[in-house]
Parts: structure tokens; C-alpha cells; sequence
């Protein structure tokens, strides 16, 4: 119904539009759209814009009712909120953020440990209610308020003003580790440039007449990430230095995330055009050169083989409303900030529901890319351990090169077995099974470094695919990068921190040198288990309470009655019972179940993580060492910390009123008198 | 052909062998002799058109061929270029932002004067003068403020 959805030409809105709701009603919105712009564009009935005070300025003469806030620069230059170029840019932008790496290393794992096919059950219930009602709200508040996740908070309750900087605070925090992430990645690409790859084979020791022993025993691949690329440390209380080849590729990732984010959304809504569409070209060739690879059917069958027994396991639901939560990137205040950056008339819920569905079909096209890659790489294992069987019996019993292949091992098998049993017991042979080697599936780094990079070395033309495969996870973390930067700078612009002379790309370049400088923690040898424990403590709690408060503070203290007027004002439609419904009731207490289960998860078994130690005795297995005491504070610290902001936040604001009020006499307690208006 | 001696003959191609002297008829210690053939792996596997695969001497462990190392690692050399480019193209974005900002700051000079000249100009629209609204008073329009409680009161 939206009769003046008119693409860019919304009303001049300054700076300070956090009361826009008061139109509503008074005029009807398509006469104010003839008052005058701001900009170049003529209005639509040729008036002069001259005469007519630009709709920002009628705004302050009229004297609406403000919320005091912080975001409210008194200027009368006026500078406009930026705007997005065109629908398809904020589109994409959501799309990218919400798509990330997890699509890609997480949802093909989950489904395959939890029963394939018989997944999607979960995984479906949990987006329609919990994923879809929580983006809709995050996207509806942001277009609405017009701020990032600071202001908008602010604006709603000045209580809940803690909850934007808990989503700040977070948001800074993920951004760290995920750039780091980043930088694995582009230290992988850098290295695919050549043929052999430098993973495919072990090097020598000292005096090259065999390979290095860590090599030996576990394998090319994981010495290469673990001593070549992480110089993994024993222990997370051995630092180690700082291993320069990753401090400069580090170097490099923060300084093409600032070339991308350097002007806000005018510069990463033109990255994004390839950021968030490479990665969609390259899993469909990958998709593509899976199918025809031998083994992949294989695979496929074996990841989505449905085994319905599996939902009977509570933990399939917990992780599947976690995955669907960190999917979605929900409630780090990306969304809010882009969609502050919309037109205030969008239809944001057909939004909600297309980005969430195109996030959820991305997952799928993913785990079918990857698993057919998997399939191939587990037939090609058994393959090679069928050969090496096949060597030993050859070697054992004389017989002819070439004699057995791998179709008639089990018949020359069972034949000698029949005839000199005691030889064949005898010799080494292993089981070689297909399942046992599709069984070894591998989620987040572990899929992309080691599992991936072993089943590219196959392929014929291996660099051309390592190239395409780590250039497409740059891509798709770089987008993700991108909701991360602007959920922390937009805030930030929006609060003023800077003067209004100084340019955005200072604060962008402030922001960008204070994360690298941060991040280099990352880059010493225990760096990896200090990202594991950022990725489990400082994200997953604080983003479902910070969501399960977003929920509550929209529906229950800015009033679902208010936040349903305003998106019938914006997308022509109330909300319909299903969005009430889930908005008031199911979707906290979902979320509510999901934090007290993942706490009492987390409680369940002291903190472990596994260390990569060579001098181990069962050496490839990696070590499971607990956490020293102080590693655990700092994980306390980290999972409850920017949580804190909204407690903090909430009491200062009390303590602020309650001193206002024993200060000023009490008859003043009434909202200051405008235009006469008696109280 | 007249120096080699065969014994225990096996169904594969497998063979001992000793190596002597003619002038001093004795045979040469093995330690001598496997010295040599690790020196000379590669020339013995030609003669065979064998490789250390398929050609085994027991007891010595072949010399791996070093993997070709360039002198500068590939990685470096993609580093470089990728860094070059991320720094020029940051250069420019910035160098732009400062010219567009420094016309902006020229350019709003010259419009606040055309609109002031565009104040004083009534229209008329269908034979009513509009009233321009004042701009430097201020009049507290009371419609707007019926709905002040738009957002939750403190």
C-alpha cells in the first residue's frame, strides 16, 4: 500500500529524527512529501523548493516531543543520514552479513552429525520461531529509529540505553577474532599461488634422508597449519612471540576492511556488489566440479540420510536454535544499522523473511558443495588405504605388480586368508571402510584448514581450486566483516565521539587501528585457543541475552501496540498474530530455554580445549589440557562483561533522575511546557 | 659381467651382491661399498631405468631430492602486490574525501545565499498566498505535539 514509497525521496530527515512517529496522523504522509528536500531533486508538483522550510527545519519549529538523547547535534547545516544507493545494496549488505563462514563450516557438520535430512526439522522450526520474529524486529526498530544500536536504545528507554553498548561492546569483541579468522584464510590464499602446494608434501629434516618427524606422524596437511601457519604452542600459557607472517597478513586484512568501511556504507555498498556475490559464483563451480568428481554421490547420500532417532536428543535442538541465532548474526546491531540507513517507508518485513530464507538456502547450496567435495576426498582416503593393503599383501606373498586392484581386494583377500591364514594375520593390514572415512567430518577450522585443503590436493589442477576456495572465504568473512565494522561505527557517528569537522574516515581509521592493534594477541603461538575461547564465551552468551532484552525491551516496554502502529506506518500492513505471538511470548522464552541450557551446557563439563603437542604419547591426537585458572576468569569476564553495560547503564540512568528529582522543587516533574501548554 | 657372483636366487628381482677387488682379490667392506652407492643412487637407478621406488638397497636410506625453494617465497611476492594495491587504492579514497570536502565547504557558502534571496518571494497557489513560515521565530505548532508521548516517558 506503501502510495509513497518512492524509492530515495524521503523527506529530508536530519539528524536528529528520533521522534519521526509524531507525523503520523496529523498529516497525511503523502501531502509532507511535497514540503521541500534538502537535496537537488525537484519535488514532484515543480513547487519552488525555496519557499518551503526543508522538512528537518519544520520539525524543530514545531517543536516535537524529543527524547533527550545524546544523538542530537544542534546544526543548521543539516547533514543527511547516508543512504543506500539502491534497495539491492542494503539487500546484499544483510545478505553478506547474515552469510558468513558458519553457513559454510558449520550448518554442512551439524548436519551431518545430527542425522542429515532429519536436521532441517529443527532447523526450521527454530528460524520461523525464533530467527525470522528477532530479524524482523531488529530491522523494523533500526528503520524506524533511524539510529545505530546505541541510539535506538537510548531512544526506545533510556534504561535500555546499556543494551547498545552491550551490542557495541560485543560487536568489537567478534570483530577481533574474526578478522583473525580472516587472516588464516588470506595467509592460505597467498600461499595457493603455486604448484606443488606447499601442504601437499612434508619437509625434510636435517640431514634429507626422511621427512620432519611431526610431519611424519600426523600428517602434510595439519603440520602445515599447525606448525606453518599457527605455530601452535603446547600449552595456552606459553605466548611465544609474535609470528610475523601472520602480523603482517593481519596487517594486510585490517587495512582492506578499512578500504572497504573507510567512507561507511558508500564505500561498502560498492565492495559489496563482489563480496557478497563471489562466493555464490564459486560454491556453484565448486558445486559443479563436485558433482563430477568420483565419490560424491557417496557423500551426499551420507549426509542427508535422514535418521529420525536423532531428534529425540535435546541437543540437536539447542544447536539447531544456535545455529539459526549466530546464522542470522542477530543481535550484534548490524542489521540495526543498516537498516537505520533505509528509507523510512521500506516494507522490512518481506526483508526479514527474504534475507532470512536466502541465509538458510545459502546453508543448504553450501553443505551440498561441500559434501560432495567431502564425499570425494573419503572415497580417495579409502582408495589409498585399499593400495597401501594391497602393497603390503603383493610385498608378502610375490605376486605380480598390478595383479589385485582395489575391486578385487576382498576376493584375493579372503582367498589367501583361506589358503596361509597365519601369514595374512601376520601382516598390517587396515580396515578400510568408506563409512569410517565419511564418518571423519570436521566443523569451523578444522573443515576449511585441514580437511578441505587435504581433498583440494586431489583435484586435478589443485592451486586453481585452493585459490577459488580460500578467495571465496575471504570474501564471504570480509561481508560479514563488514556488519561487524558498521554495528560499531555506526553507533559511534550517531553519538558524535568526534567533532563534527573531523572527517568519517578518521573514525573508520581509528576504529580499524584499535582492532589491529587488539588483535595482534591473536597473532602470538596460543593464539588459536584464545580465539576458541572468545568465539565460545564472548559471543554466544552475551548475544542470546542481549537478544532475549531486545525482544523484551521492544515488546513489552516500547509497547507492542506502539511498535505494531509503526510498522503498519511503514509497510502498509499490521503485524499479523504470528508476529505478535512470537514477539511476545515465544521468542523470549525460547531464547530464555536457549540461555539456560547453553549455561548449564557450559557448566556441565570443566572447560577443556585440546592442544596440538607434539611430545603427546598418542601424538596426533591432540592433547585435552583444562584451562588454568586465570585463562577461566578471563573467560567469566569475557562472557558476562558487555551484558553488564545494561544493569550499569539502567542504574546510572535511576540514580540520574532520582538526583534530578531531590535537586529540582517537585512541581517541575511535569515534561517542560511548550507553546503554553499548561501542565 | 666376470665380478658378480649370484646366489639365493628369488622369484622377484632381488639380489646380493659383493663387490671386489681384481688387483687385491678381497672384497670390499660393505661400509665402502654402500657409501658409494649413496653417492651414486642416481646414475645405478638410470642404468636400471629405476627410481628410489622401485629400486631398493637395504640398509640405505635414500637421499630425498630438496624441495625447489626460489629464493624469495611466493607468498611474499603476492603479499606485496596485494598490499600495494590495498595502499593505493586507500590513498585515493582518501585524497578524493578531501577534495570533496573542501568543495562542500565552498559550496554551502554560495547556496545559503540564494536561499535567503528566495525567502522574501510569497507564491501564490491557486490565487492564495501561501505564508512562508517563519524562520527565525519559531511558532509551537500544537497539532504536532498532541502525540508527544511518542516514546516512553522517563
Amino acid at each position: 500500500m506503501a502510495a509513497t514509497d518512492v524509492g530515495q525521496e524521503w523527506a529530508g530527515e536530519g539528524p536528529g529524527s528520533g521522534g519521526a512517529g509524531s507525523w503520523r496522523g496529523l498529516l497525511p504522509i503523502n501531502q509532507l512529501h511535497w514540503f521541500s528536500f534538502k537535496s537537488q531533486k525537484s519535488t514532484p508538483t515543480g513547487q519552488k523548493t525555496g519557499n518551503f522550510l526543508p522538512l528537518w527545519r519544520l520539525r524543530a519549529v514545531a517543536g516535537m516531543a524529543r527524547t533527550p538523547g545524546p544523538d542530537q547535534p544542534v546544526d543548521g547545516g543539516g547533514e543527511e543520514r547516508p543512504a543506500w544507493d539502491n534497495k539491492l545494496q542494503y539487500l546484499l549488505s544483510c545478505v553478506g552479513f547474515a552469510v558468513g563462514l558458519g553457513n559454510l563450516w558449520r550448518f554442512p557438520y551439524l548436519c551431518q552429525t545430527y542425522g542429515g535430512g532429519a536436521f532441517l526439522i529443527p532447523y526450521i522450526i527454530a528460524l520461523a520461531f525464533e530467527g525470522i520474529p528477532l530479524f524482523h524486529i531488529e530491522l523494523a526498530v533500526g528503520q524506524r529509529l533511524r539510529r545505530g544500536s546505541i541510539g535506538v536504545w537510548t531512544a526506545i528507554s533510556p534504561y535500555l540505553g546499556g543494551m547498545g553498548l552491550g551490542c557495541c561492546t560485543v560487536s568489537f569483541l567478534v570483530s577481533l577474532y574474526y578478522n583473525t579468522v580472516l587472516t588464516w584464510v588470506l595467509w592460505y590464499l597467498l600461499n595457493s599461488f603455486q604448484h606443488p602446494l606447499p601442504w601437499s608434501a612434508c619437509p625434510l629434516d636435517l640431514n634429507r634422508t626422511g621427512l620432519v618427524q611431526e610431519c611424519r606422524d600426523s600428517s602434510p596437511v595439519s603440520y602445515f597449519w599447525y606448525r606453518r601457519t599457527l605455530n601452535v604452542s603446547a600449552d595456552i600459557g606459553d605466548s611465544g612471540p609474535v609470528q610475523w607472517r601472520l602480523l603482517v597478513c593481519l596487517a594486510v586484512s585490517w587495512a582492506v576492511v578499512y578500504l572497504c568501511v573507510i567512507r561507511g556504507i558508500e564505500t561498502t555498498g560498492k565492495a559489496i556488489y563482489f563480496t557478497a556475490l563471489f562466493p555464490y559464483l564459486v560454491l556453484t563451480v565448486f558445486l559443479v566440479r563436485g558433482l563430477t568428481l568420483p565419490g560424491a554421490m557417496q557423500g551426499l547420500t551420507y549426509l542427508f540420510t535422514p535418521d529420525l532417532r536423532v531428534l529425540q536428543n535435546p541437543r540437536v535442538w539447542l544447536d539447531a536454535a544456535t545455529q539459526i541465532f549466530f546464522s542470522l548474526s542477530l543481535a550484534l546491531g548490524g542489521h540495526i544499522a543498516f537498516a537505520s540507513y533505509n528509507p523510512p517507508r521500506n516494507n522490512c518485513r518481506r526483508d526479514a523473511v527474504s534475507i532470512a530464507l536466502v541465509n538458510s538456502m545459502t546453508s543448504l547450496y553450501a553443505s551440498i558443495a561441500v559434501f560432495s567435495v567431502l564425499g570425494f576426498k573419503a572415497a580417495s582416503d579409502h582408495g589409498r588405504c585399499l593400495d597401501r593393503n594391497i602393497l603390503h599383501l603383493i610385498n608378502a606373498f610375490d605376486l605380480p605388480e598390478q595383479s589385485v586392484s582395489r575391486d578385487t581386494y576382498t576376493a584375493a583377500l579372503a582367498r589367501l586368508n583361506a589358503s596361509q591364514p597365519a601369514e595374512v594375520a601376520g601382516l598390517p593390514l587396515e580396515a578400510c571402510r568408506l563409512e569410517d572415512f565419511l564418518d571423519k567430518s570436521a566443523s569451523g577450522t578444522g573443515l576449511a584448514f585441514i580437511v578441505f585443503t587435504e581433498a583440494v590436493l586431489h583435484m586435478p589442477g589443485a592451486p586453481v581450486w585452493a585459490v577459488l576456495f580460500f578467495g571465496m572465504l575471504f570474501s564471504l568473512g570480509l561481508s560479514s566483516m563488514f556488519g561487524n565494522m558498521e554495528s560499531i561505527i555506526t553507533p559511534l557517528l550517531d553519538l558524535g565521539v568526534m567533532p563534527r569537522r573531523v572527517p568519517k574516515e578518521v573514525l573508520t581509521g581509528l576504529a580499524c587501528l584499535l582492532c589491529f592493534f587488539t588483535a595482534t594477541c591473536f597473532t602470538l603461538r596460543s593464539g588459536s585457543y584464545w580465539l576458541e575461547i572468545f568465539d565460545q564465551y564472548a559471543a554466544a552468551l552475551n548475544l542470546i541475552l542481549l537478544a532475549f532484552f531486545e525482544v523484551v525491551g521492544v515488546a513489552y516496554v516500547y509497547g507492542m501496540k506502539r511498535f505494531c502502529d509503526d510498522i503498519a506506518w511503514m509497510t502498509g500492513r499490521r503485524p499479523g498474530f504470528y508476529w505478535r505471538a512470537t514477539w511476545k511470548v515465544v521468542s523470549p522464552l525460547l531464547l530464555l530455554t536457549i540461555f539456560l541450557a547453553y549455561v548449564a551446557l557450559l557448566a556441565s563439563s570443566p572447560p577443556h580445549y585440546k592442544a596440538w603437542n607434539p611430545r603427546y604419547e598418542r601424538f596426533p591426537l591432540r592433547q585435552e589440557k583444562p584451562y588454568p585458572g586465570w585463562v577461566l576468569a578471563a573467560c567469566v569476564l569475557l562472557s558476562f562483561l558487555p551484558t553488564l553495560w545494561v544493569p550499569v547503564v539502567a542504574l546510572g540512568q535511576l540514580l540520574a533522575r532520582c538526583r534530578q528529582k531531590t535537586r529540582d522543587p517537585p512541581q517541575d516533574r511535569c515534561p517542560k511546557p511548550r507553546g503554553g501548554r499548561a501542565c | 659381467i666376470s665380478h658378480v657372483l649370484l646366489c639365493n636366487v628369488t622369484q622377484r628381482v632381488s639380489f646380493w651382491f659383493v663387490v671386489t677387488d681384481p688387483s687385491r682379490n678381497h672384497t670390499l667392506p660393505a661400509v665402502e661399498v654402500q657409501s658409494a652407492i649413496r653417492m651414486n643412487r642416481n646414475r645405478i637407478n638410470n642404468a636400471f631405468f629405476l627410481n628410489d621406488q622401485t629400486l631398493e638397497f637395504l640398509r640405505i636410506p635414500s637421499t630425498l631430492a630438496p624441495p625447489t625453494d626460489p629464493s624469495v617465497p611466493i607468498w611474499i611476492i603476492i603479499f606485496g602486490v596485494i598490499f600495494c594495491i590495498v595502499l593505493v587504492a586507500t590513498m585515493l579514497l582518501i585524497f578524493s574525501g578531501i577534495r570533496q570536502h573542501r568543495r562542500k565547504n565552498k559550496g554551502p557558502s554560495e547556496m545559503e545565499d540564494s536561499e535567503d534571496k528566495c525567502e522574501n518571494v510569497i507564491t501564490i497557489e491557486n490565487g492564495i498566498p501561501c505564508d512562508p513560515l517563519d524562520m527565525k521565530g519559531g511558532h509551537i505548532n500544537d497539532a504536532f505535539v498532541t502525540e508527544d508521548e511518542r516514546l516512553t516517558p522517563l
